[in-house]
């Protein structure tokens, strides 16, 4: 129809355009059905030519001040993998997915991951929301997935998975390291009051936090509960507020712009001076802000990440990290690169683990996902080990704010590192029930501090 | 000569969905929440008929949506869930539609938009009961008593929605063809004379608010039952004015622009963010801009050719 259609002398009628049009759009059909008919190669345990890695991460919206650096850290280590001659000899590449749209949206972008492009494994996600919903869909995708920076400790206390693993830890290790902390340097404070993010991490975070304050230390008063708007840019009405309230203690688990915006309020109108504050995210912020955040504000890190980390277990590949990152991309690295830096090793010990179970012989999907049950791998400053469940165990980190000539922001002193034993809920037991059991005799068994060096 | 078109281009587009879907699994589900969309959208051309513009709809796709979400626990069987998330939405489009039929145009769509916004905040604010934005993952739930799994149940899921777009094209057809339609198109046009016939403007509006509502409902509960995880970002401003860049990008000519445009939207969505994920929302725009400087009719208008744009 078309060679008519496109004959000199033809005119082009109505009808040779609808026929042109036809032809045009059969075409794309046909382009599409082609594109996506691929035949699945990994499953079937040969040796691929390349291992494609699946990475859901935030590349547009506010969350990108961690899906970034995330992705950047993960471009740099798959490059190193590259230079070193790839996993068992074969290269991989990483295939990158905004976050940005929403669930609806990456649900579509999961199935694209596998079945269209087949990737071998999925890095999948710094939502939350995209973690709940992409576990299920691993067990029925049957591709291994590994839960990378989300936050919810919901994952794997309400569900159980075959292929989907958590390379790191989730929010109850992470806020209850920070109250933890916060008793041990300022154990006589008697009130505090929190300002976090009115979304579900920043309810969740506040819940896991406020239960575990009441099982160690009845009694603290609550000055104010604030939860100002997710994004919001202005925080006046709640810093006048806590002037007035002075609590002791402002817990905030917010992050990004939101913390960047109250950190840099705070600090003009002299909250700094009057309470102490307790930032579990503030690690992220740190090179943003500035030595607007003053000294001897109690901050951490998401894990025990942190370029200056008092006792890493390779002090010479952590300093390498570090160094390359801010070569290539001008940067601290901040946890996101760590938690990039996981998924990747976790990635790397899985196939050789996997390689060996078969003496030489490519894994497929399953054996694949099997060798990440009861894995430990390193992580740039300790290592991670994934417990039956499919959560991993992370240490954490947290430290008290100081200003050195050496960094134009403020570093941590006084570091803890909890080992991940000590705060996270037991396998089988759900994180509010656990924190309610928690007896204060916990605080004498906390690890010694170590200083800024 | 029109109608056999619109029935030619319908029949013909199901038989390229279902071929697309066949030859590349993963478009399944990225085309099932076309259709969804579509529905929802169809909505809409019916108050577009009438010169209204709701940039709201989306409370209706979140409502039903979360309806199933709430219901799947103690009904878990997709047949009863569906309409009866659609009959709540429809509800709730009777009482929000008794009062924006009042206002017309801007104040119309505006007052839309702030009852979705109440709603996306509800969500969001409830956060004990709605578990706020990480949101509700959906049981598995069964079709027609059957427990199905993996492709069986995303090509089930596909069929209801391939079905319900053609039921609900056809019903509308026929809605705008009645004098109750004809009488959408006298709002548009002039109320006042609509009144002088003895035509409440108000009336006839309402009834086609509360049969978008249910549209809407229907397109949310299929969203529900294909991606299995509602967030309160359903009801969030964007998500409704995504229902008008669709009706936009297909054309409020016909019956078929809306699924034209909701799966033009979608298939540019994904292959763009494929292309290029971190400026694929340029693409995005880009697309709309070329369709309504070289197409303002729409993508239906474009492709029954320049004559009837």
């Amino acid at each position: 129809m078309t060679s008519i259609a496109d004959q000199p002398g033809v005119p082009a009628t109505t009808a040779a355009g609808i026929s042109r049009r036809g032809a045009l759009l059969g075409a794309a059909v046909g382009t599409l059905a082609l594109a996506g008919r691929s035949a699945h190669a990994q499953g079937a345990g040969q040796k691929p030519a390349e291992i494609k890695v699946g990475i859901a991460t935030y590349l547009s919206g506010p969350a990108s001040v961690f899906g970034v650096p995330g992705r950047q850290a993960a471009e740099m280590l798959f490059d190193e993998i590259n230079a070193e001659g790839g996993i068992a000899g074969v290269k991989v590449r990483p295939i990158f997915v905004d976050e940005g749209p929403g669930v609806d949206h990456f649900m579509g972008e999961y199935r694209r991951l596998v079945q269209n492009e087949d990737v071998a494994i999925i890095f999948s996600a710094i939502s939350s929301a995209d973690c709940l919903a992409c576990a299920p869909l691993a067990d029925e995708m049957k591709r291994p997935t590994l839960l990378w920076d989300c936050g919810t400790q919901r994952v794997f206390e309400d569900g159980r998975y075959q292929y989907a693993f958590r390379t790191q830890a989730n929010a109850t290790p992470e806020v209850l390291s920070a109250l933890l902390y916060l008793l041990k340097v300022k154990p006589d404070f008697r009130s505090i009051a929190v300002v976090n993010q009115d979304y579900a991490w920043g309810r969740d975070s506040w819940e896991i936090f406020r239960t575990g304050l009441n099982a160690l230390k009845p009694g603290v008063r609550v000055a104010a509960e604030l939860f100002p708007r997710f994004g919001a840019t202005d925080f006046s009405t709640e810093i006048t507020r806590l002037l007035a309230l002075r609590p002791e203690v402002i817990l905030s688990t917010s992050w990004g712009g939101d913390l960047d915006a109250l950190i840099r309020q705070a600090a003009e109108r002299k909250l700094f001076e009057r309470s102490t504050f307790l930032m579990p995210l503030a690690e992220s912020s740190l090179e943003r802000v500035g030595k607007a955040l003053p000294a001897g504000h109690l901050i951490g890190a998401r894990g025990d990440h942190w370029f200056l980390h008092p006792s890493p277990r390779d002090p010479a590949q952590l300093a390498r990290f570090t160094e390359n990152y801010r070569k290539r991309f001008n940067n601290w690295p901040i946890y996101p690169c760590h938690h990039m830096f996981q998924a990747v090793s976790a990635m790397k010990t899985a196939y050789a683990k996997a390689i060996a179970a078969k003496n030489g012989g490519w894994p497929n999907d399953s054996e694949l996902a099997a060798a990440f049950r009861g894995l430990e791998f390193p992580s740039l400053t300790s290592s991670v080990t994934i417990r039956e469940d499919g959560q991993g165990l992370e240490n954490q980190i947290m430290g008290t704010t100081h200003h050195s000539d050496r960094y134009p922001f403020a570093v941590m002193t006084d570091m803890m590192v909890f080992p991940a034993a000590q705060v996270t809920a037991p396998v089988g037991q759900k994180s509010t029930e656990w924190l309610k059991t928690l007896k204060p005799e916990l605080l004498t068994q906390l690890p010694a501090t170590a200083p800024f060096r | 000569m029109s109608r056999h078109i619109e029935w030619l281009a319908a029949l013909l587009g199901a038989a390229l969905l279902v071929l697309l879907a066949w030859s590349a699994p993963w478009l399944r589900f990225v085309l099932t929440v076309a259709l969804a969309k579509g529905i929802a959208v169809l909505g809409l051309l019916l108050l577009l008929r009438a010169g209204q513009v709701s940039f709201g709809h989306a409370l209706f796709v979140a409502f039903a949506a979360y309806a199933v979400a709430f219901a799947a626990p103690s009904v878990p069987e997709a047949l009863l869930l569906l309409p009866l998330a659609a009959l709540g939405s429809a509800l709730v489009g009777l009482v929000v539609g008794l009062f924006v039929v009042r206002y017309r145009e801007i104040f119309f769509g505006m007052l839309n938009l702030a009852i979705s916004m109440v709603f996306y905040s509800l969500l969001e604010k409830f956060y004990s009961i709605t578990k706020g934005t990480d949101g509700i993952r959906l049981p598995p739930v069964t079709i027609a008593g059957q427990a199905l799994t993996g492709a069986t149940y995303e090509w089930t899921v596909f069929g209801i929605a391939l079905v319900l777009a053609l039921a609900f094209g056809a019903l509308v057809r026929v809605y705008l063809a009645s004098s109750m339609g004809q009488a959408l198109m006298g709002i548009k046009t002039r109320e006042t004379r609509l009144e002088f016939m003895g035509v409440s403007g108000r009336r006839v509006l309402l009834a086609a608010y509360v049969l978008s509502a249910l549209m809407g409902g229907v397109g949310g509960a299929i969203i529900a039952m294909t991606s299995r995880h509602v967030t309160p970002a359903l009801a969030y401003w964007t998500a409704s004015g995504e229902l008008v860049f669709i009706g936009i990008l297909g054309g409020a000519g016909s019956v078929v622009g809306p699924f034209l445009g909701a799966v033009a939207y979608e298939l540019t969505r994904v292959y763009a963010a494929a292309a290029v994920a971190d400026a694929w929302q340029l693409i995005l725009g880009a697309v709309l801009l070329a369709v309504i400087l070289f197409a303002p009719g729409g993508l239906w208008a474009l492709l029954r050719g320049r004559r009837t744009a």
